[in-house]
């Protein structure tokens, strides 16, 4: 049976549902249905919803139960998200599994209340210090909001590394139907490394120092090796009228919406033009893109910031077509007709 | 023949990396102690700060998580909030503790976390070498604060257990030194009192530790030993500040 419900509250029952029985959060438009949702719902399965006082300490929190093996969540908008940066750097190099919401609004500074994607840079480039990156997941739909967040936790624990849902004010905002169907899930080794108590086991440490540079180095490629297996297995993206398509968009989560309609005009205007949607900001789905490389002579990308994916959209393309960009910033979003008045005048030469 | 005293069980063989004269290896020693006698060490789950004994994980023979500088009380609410039946403590220095991670012990103490907070106040930051702390004293000379602490646009040094005992989820507060055999055998009783108030579930617990750091300071163990009795305890509260409610004292 399809429920209506919110994308905030669908990701916090799919938490739910995917066994997480712990939320440290702290309030902030337009991510607040999540803490409001968990505080409601924890008790009645025996969870733990805790207000913490500032996001600094609610990921720190995340940190803490993550150490001891037990999956847990935080859900945070922009400025929140900035302030949990330290702690995703300390939880990758732990490698504490947890999954972490950021539903982006305006920024830079305390910016505004509207959608953006602007956080790009921040989620998929590592906002915190060091060489680390998140899995970066961008959901489009409420369903796809319930879908990714409980795959979420199965890629947390079967990793050990941190996982972010990339959403945005409306896709958090906006009710759609949608499902909750059981998932299989992963087949998951048990945390034998967590320091839950070492009854019985010799003790564990979870720790993110290393005191020689020798040691530092091999920590670091050993690192690398796993976000090269993440970058291999993982990377997935969602194709939208690309098989004769001539030209191609990239766009994910609320733009993609938007684009996916600006795709439908140009087509009845006889324009062959598809859209190639990354469902992985990080990995970037390099892999769909290269493989549309000879057939497509040019690409743009729409997003709700200054061009931030578009970079990693050059460097897929590497020069073999040229590659626009459109964007609306500060909680603006773009109309269909912008979109497609935008890819004219930059790819087709202002037709 | 009888063993009149061993090592113990709560401490790895691991040899202290502390400067001499330092008295983290004798606040470590307690914990260990208490940890063996209370029957905890495998219950456990202890929380490492940042700075001089930020390696502590190699000491103890608990479980132990590494957190980022400040963080520690955040990091034990969260594990105790995903395992209660488990004994969580927060190792931290006064930089950790007072400092960078204020918020976090004020507002742990607030919520009541049943955790166990042990802050060890020498003065200064020792890690980084040598800079001012928050619990610096007025006029002492550190590399931040070269021609001495000056109030007027430094401040003064916190003394935080005093604060705390102002904070109804706090509900056990004490201050204490190891500078003397008599002043240790206290600091047990202390820290195991401490200890209980967690096991039985009331709240907050909070016990400062005042600690030399003769390198530092740049004076021999025992100048540091004198340093601290005269310049360091009378500026600040010492002894039980507060006991919970069935010891008579103010718990609500």
């Amino acid at each position: 049976m399809a429920l209506l419900m919110k994308g905030n509250e669908a990701i916090a029952e799919a938490a739910i549902q995917a066994g997480c029985r712990l939320f440290y959060g702290y309030p902030i438009t337009p991510s607040t249905e999540i803490p409001e949702y968990m505080a409601k719902k924890m008790k009645a399965v025996g969870g733990t919803y805790l207000q913490a006082e500032s996001e600094i300490a609610a990921i720190y929190m995340v940190y803490g139960a993550g150490a001891v093996g037990e999956r847990v969540m935080t859900g945070t908008s922009s400025p929140g998200f900035s302030l949990m940066q330290e702690g995703l750097s300390f939880l990758f190099a732990a490698e504490i599994p947890c999954v972490i919401v950021d539903v982006m609004r305006g920024g830079p500074g305390l910016g505004g209340l509207g959608p953006t994607q602007a956080d790009y840079f921040q989620l998929t480039k590592g906002g915190g210090h060091g060489d680390y990156h998140a899995i970066v997941l961008a959901p489009f739909s409420v369903q796809e909001m319930v879908d990714l967040t409980k795959e979420a936790f199965d890629l947390a624990d079967y990793y050990r590394n941190l996982v972010i849902i990339a959403a945005d004010g409306i896709l958090g905002q906006m009710m759609e139907p949608v499902e909750f169907p059981p998932v299989a899930g992963r087949k998951l080794e048990p945390k034998t490394w967590a320091a839950s108590g070492a009854e019985g086991r010799p003790k564990n440490n979870v720790l993110s120092y290393y005191l020689t540079p020798e040691l530092g180095e091999a920590e670091n490629l050993r690192w690398g090796e796993k976000m090269s297996r993440i970058k291999e297995t993982e990377q997935r993206f969602v194709e939208y009228e690309m098989e004769d398509a001539d030209y191609a968009f990239v766009a994910f989560g609320t733009s993609s919406r938007i684009t996916e309609t600006a795709v439908d005009m140009l087509r009845e205007e006889g324009i062959k033009v598809g859209l190639y949607r990354p469902v992985t900001l990080w990995p970037f789905p390099e892999k769909g893109l290269t493989a549309r490389l000879n057939q497509i002579k040019g690409w743009m990308s729409i997003e709700l910031s200054a061009g931030q994916m578009v970079d990693d959209v050059k460097l897929v393309v590497n020069g073999k077509a040229p590659v626009g960009f459109y964007g609306r910033q500060g909680g603006m979003t773009p109309e269909p007709e912008e979109v497609a008045a935008a890819f004219k005048a930059q790819l087709l030469g202002g037709e | 023949m009888k063993a009149i005293f061993t090592k113990t069980a709560g401490l790895s063989d691991r040899p202290f990396h502390y400067c001499p004269g330092c008295t983290h290896g004798i606040i470590h020693r307690l914990i260990g102690e208490l940890l063996e006698e209370m029957n905890l060490i495998e219950h456990t789950i202890g929380v490492a700060p940042v700075g001089c004994s930020g390696f502590c994980e190699n000491y103890f023979t608990c479980d132990m998580i590494g957190a980022a500088h400040g963080r520690a009380v955040a990091v034990a609410t969260g594990a105790k909030r995903a395992r209660p039946d488990r004994f969580i403590f927060t190792y931290q220095g006064d930089g950790d503790g007072a400092s960078i991670g204020l918020a976090e012990t004020m507002s742990a103490a607030a919520r009541g976390e049943k955790i166990t907070s042990i802050f060890v106040n020498n003065c200064i930051y020792g890690m980084t070498g040598g800079q001012m702390a928050p619990t610096s004293l007025v006029g002492q000379k550190t590399s931040t604060s070269p021609y001495g602490r000056d109030a007027a646009t430094m401040g003064y040094p916190l003394d935080l257990p005093k604060v705390l005992t102002q904070i109804e989820g706090a509900v056990y507060v004490a201050s204490v030194s190891v500078d003397s055999p008599q002043a240790i055998k206290d600091a047990k009783k202390v820290l195991r009192k401490a200890f209980q108030v967690q096991l039985d579930g009331l709240g907050y617990s909070f016990v400062s530790i005042l600690s030399t750091c003769p390198t530092n300071w740049g004076v021999n163990p025992v100048e540091a030993l004198e340093w601290l009795q005269t310049k360091m305890k009378p500026h600040f509260a010492l002894g039980e500040l507060k006991v919970p409610a069935t010891e008579g004292g103010s718990e609500a």
